[in-house]
């Protein structure tokens, strides 16, 4: 949305205003992570910035919470748990939800209203009572206290947003693109891949994406449905709540932020460097 | 088309020789049948992993087994009585009998919790003559016995109101979560004034939910807009900012704005330090609804920030050009021809972040305070702390059936087919 | 605190160690507590001596945030996987009226005090009940913040509730159990009629009529971890919250607070054995260790809760890191000055009382 050389000084008054608006809410939006991280070296238990954090004095900080997270092996092992239940149930949730968004929009789909209410309801059933819900039949089929159980529960839990978010983008889909492909002499699979899965890309990873970070940051249904060998991480930041929060919770979130900057970034940079290669100006 | 060729002898026909009608409906057919083996994985997974075991929770909102279930003698003794003045002494010894097994099974807690529920006290009454039985059993005197042993059992309502919950299915829950309730003679009425909650809730809750989607959509709307237009270089690098909150809990992220707007917090002291406010004019910013609004438009932007960048993604930049050389100002250029195609997106978007919205507890109950905590929150506390799942199951199918229909009221106003209209 | 959370740390790593070598016919129990501090304590006092001398077993520790859904939902589903839940004994009776917990023989199921007095004799008048076996008396006590107020400090319930001498913002549990208590107490009502005022309706009205003084400066808290935090913080300047934790931000974190023992609430913590659990005769071997006098006098090394045995009082020593007395810091001392909560009565009015508690904050 670069300035065109033709703009009036009305126009350009309001670009660089629109700039400032929305720098100032990516400002909203990280604000709290700019909070959290010189927090995590808090030399006390509270979630305070202490006068001597203020006054820059090194006595205010320590690395007391960021060892508390590395000698404690529960952290490590609720770490591995929460990545190997969010990727599987991602990875499940993602596929579902596409192929029904993919059926969703086709034109023609009979009771396509309330196909998708049931398809999106787990995202609107009270988490509490999914919960319990959950625990009563998983119960029944021996699935509580596995790993399998929780993974089904999250998947679950996740796929309305796949379901969501593709259907979105494939509304403004047209559907004769389809037709062109296969009169082209497309097999089914050739026209997903070259033709429809280009187009819902975004759509399919901000879903894949929400899923991750539903069951990445899920307590109620994990307190239910986990025993002592599937606790995940948010599980082991809530408890304590009773008495007290142990600032650890923040070392671990300014971890996982920095190892996800890392992770962004070098996405992006194999990214471009992929452009550079095939000869393209990045757009 | 297909209308067009009503005459059997001059119908059309595709090149194998069948009636183009015929062919139309079978590749309709065909079409219907692929899209509903489409959705059918998702459809039976979502069937077996959380349909069913939320309907079987749901129907404790009508359940009321447990008076049947644990004092059949005296739900049949009670039968014919008429409901005047106390009920006649076999009535009496069916209770005692009942209270007794019920003691030895160890249920007969589960009908003093719910009879607790309706009058309070009744747990005490309950549990306390369950513990003298034997004697009065022994005695022979039911009648004298019983109210000897509790006083509550010399009151009609008391009848009355086992009477009323003999039956195994109940809309009492339904009732309850509405602010109205069952009076002795069994006619609805609404709950004393100190005990209405409920409904200022569903209302503050939908309220409020309205509200945050609507934040969501103005701060969210720029900022996509903004990194849809931008080059890829720069708008992935921007995108990093809007997905790195999701990478800290909803428990950290709720504490970190704790320490951004307390009144000792960030936001005020960087106000009183450059001199907006004095020091004992701090803003009260939390504990309060404009905590839990900035909390939870905060927690659920990204929600509207991503299905709206994906949908303009898809948006071809020509549009607006040929609009503009066709001799649109920029602002009617946006207002028809831009706006319009991201309609699908603000939807989707509204969609997750009021859904979500609605039900949130654990951030309203942290800076809430009093007038920021939702339905959710109750929703939890019956289910959790009063174990009054039936009332929980019953403010949550409410709370379903609400969102079920704002849902089919926003597909029919804005509905799925609004990109072709436009 | 530092050094309590390392020992926390090399605790845990310890339980840990030890799931990881645990060979198969090793009898796994689940023991499931409150978390954080309390959690550790138990871990020092009772899981690890306990693992110690039975390696065979394996004490697994699993954090929840109270109530009995859960133990409920397991009982309902017929799959019962807590072998042992610490719970308050409020929950402890519900879940006894509704037949959740087993029901316990105290004499013969636990360890008699070193002289030979009988269990039931042993522990505090009031604390057994017939699913439950005591553990530890905590209290619901205020603490006001030093730094508040120049001259006269607070003492009693009366201060508390007084805008006018000690003016600024309180934080209470969002709860009507105990407010109610303390808004009687404040208006003059003596410690020991509180429940026989309270068992009237004028009473309630008169309750609600004392909160409603203080309303419009109260923050209310409902997770436990968040009075120590606002007084920390400054946000308030009095707080109610678990003695203990308040006891951590004093002794350990040295804020600058300090404790009102006036119209305290003794409230008790202990252990309750879910029904038709799959190791009900390991676990009643491990609850037999974990309530006998000297453990329960350790506990109280690590946490300044007061132990539920009176065996165990004299055995009270020094705070294992600190090395402060831990005596004038166990609620017990002062018990005089404060009530236990009256269980019945509540576990009778809480449901109504609890909604006209909430419809009384919207108005």
């Amino acid at each position: 949305m670069a300035l065109p050389a033709y703009a009036g000084p009305l126009e350009r008054t309001w670009y660089y205003s629109y700039r400032v608006i929305c720098a100032a809410i990516f400002l909203f939006l990280i604000a709290p992570i700019l909070v959290i991280i010189p927090l995590s070296f808090n030399a006390v238990p509270f979630f305070t910035f202490t006068p001597e954090m203020l006054s820059f004095d090194p006595a205010g900080y320590s690395l007391r919470w960021y060892r508390d997270f590395v000698n404690n092996p529960q952290w490590i092992h609720s770490l591995q748990n929460s990545f190997i239940v969010a990727i599987a149930s991602t990875i499940l949730a993602t596929v579902l939800g596409t192929l029904a968004a993919l059926g969703l929009s086709r034109p023609y789909t009979p009771y396509k209203s309330i196909i998708m209410g049931l398809l999106i309801s787990p995202m609107i059933v009270p988490l509490i009572i999914s919960a319990t819900g959950m625990f009563f039949f998983y119960s029944s089929i021996g699935l509580a206290q596995t790993h399998l159980g929780i993974i089904l529960a999250h998947t679950a839990l996740g796929t309305p947003f796949v379901v969501i978010t593709v259907t979105a983008t494939l509304i403004g889909f047209d559907q004769s693109l389809i037709r062109a492909a296969q009169n082209l002499g497309a097999s089914p699979t050739t026209v997903f891949f070259q033709v429809i899965m280009p187009l819902i890309l975004p759509g399919v990873i901000s879903g894949g994406l929400f899923a991750f970070i539903t069951s990445f940051d899920e307590v109620v249904v994990v307190l239910f449905l986990a025993d002592f060998d599937q606790r995940t991480i948010p599980l082991q930041m809530f408890s304590g709540l009773r008495e007290q929060i142990s600032p650890t919770i923040l070392a671990v979130a300014t971890i996982l932020v920095t190892f996800s900057i890392i992770l962004l970034t070098t996405v992006e940079l194999l990214r471009r460097r992929n452009e550079r290669m095939r000869g393209m100006s990045p757009q | 088309m297909a209308e067009a060729a009503s005459d059997p002898r001059d119908v059309m026909r595709t090149a194998d020789g069948t009636p183009l009608k015929v062919s139309i409906a079978r590749a309709l057919r065909r079409n219907r049948l692929m899209a509903l083996g489409l959705i059918a994985p998702l459809f039976l997974f979502i069937l077996f992993s959380f349909l069913i075991p939320i309907v079987d929770m749901s129907l404790r909102s009508i359940d009321n087994s447990v008076v049947p279930d644990n004092l059949p003698r005296t739900v049949e003794a009670l039968a014919d009585w008429d409901g005047e003045n106390l009920p006649p002494e076999s009535a009496f010894a069916a209770l005692a009998e009942d209270l007794r097994d019920g003691r030895e099974s160890r249920e007969i807690g589960k009908v003093a919790t719910r009879l607790n529920y309706e009058i309070s006290g009744m747990r005490g009454t309950v549990m306390g003559t369950s513990r003298r039985v034997d004697r009065i059993i022994e005695s022979g005197a039911f009648k004298e016995g019983l109210i000897d042993a509790n006083e509550d059992w010399g009151k009609p309502e008391t009848w009355l109101l086992l009477k009323r919950l003999s039956s195994p299915y109940t809309f009492g829950y339904y009732l309850n979560s509405l602010d109205l309730r069952f009076d002795p003679q069994g006619a609805v009425e609404a709950q004393p004034e100190f005990r209405r909650i409920y409904v200022d809730l569903f209302i503050r809750t939908l309220w409020m939910s309205l509200l945050i989607t609507g934040l969501t959509i103005l701060l969210g709307y720029p900022i996509a807009h903004l990194m849809a237009t931008m080059p890829l270089r720069y708008s992935n690098l921007l995108m990093i900012l809007v997905l790195l909150p999701f990478w800290t809990s909803l428990l950290v992220r709720t504490t970190a704005w704790i320490v951004m707007l307390q009144s000792e917090g960030v936001v005020n002291s960087v106000l009183v330090w450059i001199g907006i406010l004095s020091d004992d004019g701090r803003l009260e910013l939390i504990h309060n609804k404009v905590g839990t609004i900035v909390a939870m438009t905060h927690i659920l932007l990204p929600f509207m920030v991503l299905p709206l960048y994906s949908v303009m993604k898809t948006i071809p930049p020509s549009y607006m050009r040929a609009a503009r050389s066709l001799g649109a100002n920029q602002f009617t250029a946006f207002v028809r021809i831009y706006m319009p195609q991201t309609v699908a997106g603000i939807g989707a978007g509204s969609i997750l972040v009021f859904i979500l919205a609605i039900g949130y507890y654990i951030t309203p109950a942290l800076v809430g305070g009093t007038s920021g905590t939702l339905i959710s929150n109750q929703i939890a506390y019956h289910m959790q702390s009063s174990l009054n799942w039936g009332l929980a199951a019953a403010l949550g199918v409410i709370l379903l059936g609400l969102v079920i229909g704002l849902y089919f009221t926003y597909n029919r106003l804005v509905g799925v087919d609004k990109m072709k209209l436009g | 605190m530092k050094k309590t959370l390392r020992y926390t740390t090399i605790g845990l790593a310890g339980i840990a160690g030890l799931a990881f070598a645990a060979s198969a016919q090793a009898v796994e129990l689940n023991v499931v507590s409150w978390g954080g501090a309390y959690t550790a304590s138990q871990l020092k006092a009772y899981h690890q001596p306990y693992m110690a001398a039975n390696p065979d077993v394996q004490l697994n520790s699993l954090d929840y945030s109270g109530g009995l859904a859960e133990v409920r939902a397991q009982a309902e589903a017929g799959n019962v996987t807590w072998d042992l839940v610490d719970v308050v004994v409020a929950d402890a009776i519900r879940g006894c009226d509704e037949g959740l917990f087993m029901e316990l023989d105290h004499n013969a199921m636990l360890e008699a005090a070193p002289d030979g007095t009988p269990p039931m004799e042993d522990f505090l008048e009031g604390t057994v009940s017939d699913c439950f076996v005591p553990q530890i008396i905590y209290s619901f006590a205020f603490a006001y913040r030093t730094d508040a107020f120049k001259g006269e400090q607070p003492k009693t319930m009366a201060d508390v509730f007084d805008l006018e001498k000690f003016p600024g913002k309180r934080t209470l549990q969002r709860s009507p159990v105990n407010n109610l208590e303390w808004a009687l107490i404040a208006d003059g009502v003596p410690v020991n009629e509180v429940y026989d005022v309270l068992d009237t309706p004028e009473g309630i009205e008169r309750a609600f009529a004392k909160l409603d003084t203080i309303k419009s400066e109260v923050i209310w808290w409902t997770e436990g971890a968040v009075p120590a935090q606002l007084l920390a913080d400054g946000e308030v300047v009095f707080g109610n919250g678990y003695n203990g934790r308040l006891f951590s931000a004093i002794e350990e974190e040295k804020q600058p607070l300090a404790m009102i023992w006036d119209g305290q609430v003794l409230d008790i913590d202990g252990w309750a054995v879910p029904a038709d659990g799959k190791n009900i005769d390991e676990v009643l071997k491990f609850m037999r260790f974990a309530t006998d006098t000297q453990r329960l006098a350790d506990q109280a090394k690590y946490i300044s809760y007061g132990p539920a045995r009176k065996s165990s009082l004299p055995l009270v020593s020094t705070h294992a890191e600190l090395g402060i007395d831990m005596e004038p810091h166990m609620p017990t001392k002062y018990a005089e000055l404060g009530f236990l909560t009256n269980f019945q009565w509540w576990a009778d009015n809480r449901d109504e009382l609890n909604e006209r508690f909430e419809a009384w904050l919207q108005q």
